[in-house]
């Protein structure tokens, strides 16, 4: 491919300011995603992957800031850009959808006036033109009677309603880049298939590419081309989907793979537990020396106490942060 | 339901306060300044004279009702310059913080330090009396509670989903403020503002009773009493009407910021749920 990719982040680091010290939430992470492309950022809670979001749309605050390292989109760097340029790319060429669909919308505005305000914002269109064009928004979502609907507040709709409204004022200017954070965590299973699905078929119609982010390897996966898993601020391990569960070289990764349900295994039949990676997450300020998964980690010895891994490449894009990868 | 009573009593008061302040020329008997006659000087209460008349045999009724135009104008427009203030001063400062929010939380307590009436009272010996000055005197003294309040919701909106949200999408400051956070916090600035109504329909009648608002012959209800302090007993009709113009519309502006209240404060809300 020619040209620079949609996004490109090399070798952030992300400091948490705690009274007079700082320490590194995110470090050493660096990925890319090409246009159109599906990319996935896998890990439990607090391994940095929302701050790793928010700091890619330049919005990290105090007190979290960009350490080190570089995030291009299109070849131009972010961080250099002035406030307004910056806030020109926000909702217009990148995107980003939450986790909660019931706060993410203004209870006390029309979802289609909130859909418009993107049009108005970033397209130039005036009020008319705007409202015309939510109500397509809406209808692009498959959400019944869009021409109705825009008139309702957020209140009287359900929650998969309510985050399809999110998805149309995401998409509503056709963003380059959607960034999707937990998208579906807060609903049914039902409902958050077909959310996916949704977000999915919108997103390769338009070309847009997609940084989803959870903790369900399954998930993101089934939906990403590519995946990279976090583990305390650090990317572990990144490959292509399907290698993920083929062959796995992080202790980590096989830890998540291991804890997955597979179908017709005996752990659906409730026959055995499923698998757990025993332990917890460690908190920024108790990142233990060395590799910070040697408290956790079956294959841990001596080194992955004291040495921090480099990361090693496995394949064409593959690559994997272990003393002792398999 | 109990709820309704002073939602319903108040907004009723109100409104035909309203009502008489509009249709002032047409409720009037007679021109409440022009219309002087010492023959019918100090009639008390009758079928021709509803409210009685003055030493001057001006007719009280319709220098009752003219004065609502002015006592709701000033309580009207000094309120909304005061919600105007403090929304805007609260709204910044909770938004942006820093030493914008360190200065603005200074000058609230200061206005809060100093009764508002002293402070109004200083700005019409500067300014002299008249409309105007009344309502720049009571319009820039009386916006603490509101600010105080546009601040203390906007800290609690900042970190709403959907400000966040916004903030993601593009939105700039400005637009943040005025689409996600102002009409969140709308309820408790409307309570604020009618009762805040009422005050300064209250604050008007002082200024104007101590002879520095709206100066005789001209009817405002505070102009009158000053006016008839000297016949309190002789001539009590002068005294108890404009005075009962004062205590309805007061007593009124209350009691429907009490009803708004309940249904308009989230917090209130739930408690009754
Ligand atoms: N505003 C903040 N102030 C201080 N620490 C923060 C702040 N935001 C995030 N952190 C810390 O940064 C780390 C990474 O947080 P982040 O929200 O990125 O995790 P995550 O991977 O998205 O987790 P989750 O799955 O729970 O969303 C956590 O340890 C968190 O406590
Ligand atoms: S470096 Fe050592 S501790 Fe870390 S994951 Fe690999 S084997 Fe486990
Ligand atoms: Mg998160």
């Amino acid at each position: 491919m020619t040209g620079p990719p949609l996004i490109e982040v090399e070798d952030l680091r992300i400091d948490l300011d705690v009274g007079p010290s700082r320490v590194a939430a995110v470090e050493g992470v660096s990925f890319r995603i090409d246009r159109g492309e599906t990319f996935g950022l896998v890990g439990e809670s607090g391994s940095g992957k929302s701050i790793t979001a928010l700091a890619l749309i330049g919005l990290l605050r105090q007190p979290l800031s960009i350490g080190a390292g570089a995030i291009r989109f299109e070849g131009r760097e972010i961080q250099g850009l002035p406030a307004a340029r910056q806030r020109a790319l926000r909702g217009n060429r990148i995107a980003m959808i939450f986790q909660e669909p019931m706060t993410a919308l203004n209870p006390v505005s029309p979802v289609g006036r909130q859909i418009a305000e993107m049009f108005v914002l970033h397209k130039g269109k005036n009020w008319r033109e705007a409202n015309q064009l939510a109500v397509e928004a809406l209808a692009s979502v498959r959400v019944p009677a869009p021409e109705r609907r825009v008139n309702d507040y957020p209140h009287q709709l359900s929650g998969g309603m309510r985050q399809r409204v999110m998805i149309a004022i995401a998409l509503a200017c056709g963003p380059d880049l959607l960034i999707a954070d937990e998208p579906t965590t807060a609903l049914d299973v039902t409902v958050q298939a077909e959310i996916i699905e949704l977000m999915r078929n919108l997103c390769a119609e338009r070309g847009t590419a997609i940084l989803m982010i959870s903790h369900d390897l399954g998930l993101v996966a089934n939906v990403c081309r590519r995946v990279a898993v976090m583990y305390a601020g650090r990317i572990v391990e990144q490959r292509g989907s399907a290698d993920i569960f083929r062959a796995c070289a992080h202790p980590y990764t096989q830890g998540l793979v291991d804890s997955l349900p597979r179908l017709g295994s005996r752990a659906v039949l409730g026959r055995t537990r499923l698998r757990e990676i025993a332990g917890v997450v460690p908190a920024i300020a108790d990142f233990p020396n060395g590799c910070r998964f040697n408290p956790r980690c079956a294959r841990a010895t001596e080194i992955c106490r004291t040495t921090a891994p480099e990361t090693t490449l496995l394949g064409a894009d593959g690559l994997v942060r272990c003393h002792h990868h398999a | 339901m109990k709820l309704g009573a002073s939602l319903i009593i108040g907004g009723a008061l109100f409104a035909l306060a309203i009502f008489v302040g509009l249709f002032a020329p047409w409720l009037a008997h007679t021109d409440p300044v022009m219309d002087a006659n010492l023959m019918n000087a100090e009639e008390p209460p009758s079928w021709i004279w509803w409210f009685g008349t003055d030493a001057q045999g001006r007719d009280i009724y319709s220098r009752v009702v003219h004065g609502a135009r002015i006592s709701l104008t000033v309580g009207i427009v000094s309120q909304l310059v005061n919600s105007v203030i403090g929304v805007t001063l609260g709204l910044t400062a909770g938004y942006w913080g820093g030493w914008w929010d360190d200065f603005v939380n200074g000058l609230t307590n200061l206005m809060l330090a100093i009764p508002s009436l002293i402070f109004a009272l200083a700005i019409m010996a500067v300014l002299g009396p008249g409309l105007t000055s009344l309502l720049i005197a009571l319009g820039l003294t009386n916006w603490s509670f509101t600010c105080r309040i546009a601040r203390a919701s906007t800290l609690s909106l900042k970190s709403q989903g959907y400000v966040q949200a916004a903030r993601v999408l593009g939105y700039g400051d400005m637009r943040i403020m005025i689409t996600q956070l102002l009409p969140n916090m709308l309820g408790p600035i409307i309570v604020i503002g009618t009762l805040g109504m009422g005050g300064a329909v209250l604050a008007e009648a002082a200024l104007s009773f101590l002879g520095l608002g709206i100066r005789p012959p001209y009817p405002s209800w505070g102009s009158m009493l000053s006016e008839a302090r000297d016949q309190i007993t002789t001539a009590p009709w002068l005294s108890i009407f404009p005075g009962l113009a004062i205590f309805l519309t007061v007593l009124g502006l209350n009691l429907l910021g009490d009803g708004l209240r309940d249904i308009l404060d989230p917090q209130s809300r739930s408690r009754r749920t």
